[in-house]
């Protein structure tokens, strides 16, 4: 029962999340989403990745996309412009594709024979085990791929100081 | 509670999928793009946790620790993609970028 209620929850706060017209609320109603996701994988026995998706994804991911927002210093009007840019003419074809998809999955998942989940805890020494074991090389490419993220991101993000001069204007790097 | 069906975590998985789908789909602006990826790795990984507690390994749990890596570097990437891009076109409208002049 419990499992149901973290699921409307879920389902309702990125309903929310994809109709909002200001950021900000958007991203409010996407915390309270992944909080439910944490409490659906705590129920399902990964209390070590519920921790994980409380700290990081509504923690860090959340944090570094407001911190964005506040840079670019939208005003007001960019909620007009989002009103005006998501009209009903727009949304109304892909979503009904999408809701197709949607349904022939839930088709396949109903009429396959019932399996049911047998609620057993796997705690965070079990994913360390298996992690630093048979996974070494999935971690060490990980540590590579932020490493790619941090140095893509400082390059990416660099602001270029325009020099203006009296007889040669040029940007400087 | 102590007989649920694993087809009910996986449809949870492929609900919220769908639904950033769609937003991913219908939406302009950059930033409501990039947070409806997140929700689409979220609900893979979603997917991910229903396996691994339905066999009771840490499988699961380990593939969702590396999908969460890539969500946070593509995160930040994409985030200063964004920036770059509002400094050049000074909008978030993603049609605005359908030019590859550099």
């Amino acid at each position: 029962m419990a499992f149901y209620i973290a699921s409307i929850i879920a389902i309702l706060a990125t309903i929310m999340v994809i109709t909002r017209y200001n950021m900000i609320h958007a991203l409010l109603y996407l915390v309270v989403s992944f909080l439910a996701v944490a409490v659906i994988f705590f129920m399902l026995g990964a209390p070590f990745v519920a921790a994980l998706e409380v700290i990081i994804y509504a923690g860090a991911i959340v944090v570094l996309i407001i911190f964005v927002i506040m840079m670019l210093n939208l005003k007001e009007e960019s909620v007009e412009q989002e009103r005006k840019w998501f009209s009903k003419n727009i949304w109304i074809g892909p979503g009904i594709l999408s809701l197709v998809l949607l349904g022939e999955l839930a088709y396949i998942l109903i009429t396959s024979e019932r399996v049911l989940l047998n609620n057993s805890v796997v705690d965070s020494k079990a994913v360390g085990m298996s992690l630093y074991g048979p996974y070494i090389i999935g971690v060490e490419l990980c540590g590579l791929l932020l490493m790619a993220g941090i140095v893509g991101a400082y390059h990416l993000g660099r602001q270029r100081r325009k020099v203006v001069h009296r007889f040669l204007e040029k940007a400087e790097e | 509670m102590n007989v649920l069906p694993v087809e009910m975590g996986l449809l949870l998985a492929g609900v919220l999928f769908t639904l950033g789908l769609i937003s991913v789909l219908i939406r302009r602006n950059i930033i409501f793009m990039l947070i409806s990826v997140e929700i689409m790795l979220n609900a893979a990984g979603l997917a991910f946790i229903v396996a691994g507690s339905r066999w009771a390994q840490a499988d699961g749990q380990v593939m969702f620790i590396f999908i969460l890596t890539m969500a946070a570097a593509e995160v930040s990437v994409g985030l200063a993609l964004i920036l770059q891009i509002y400094h050049h076109l000074k909008t978030l409208d993603s049609d605005a970028a359908d030019k590859m002049s550099g």
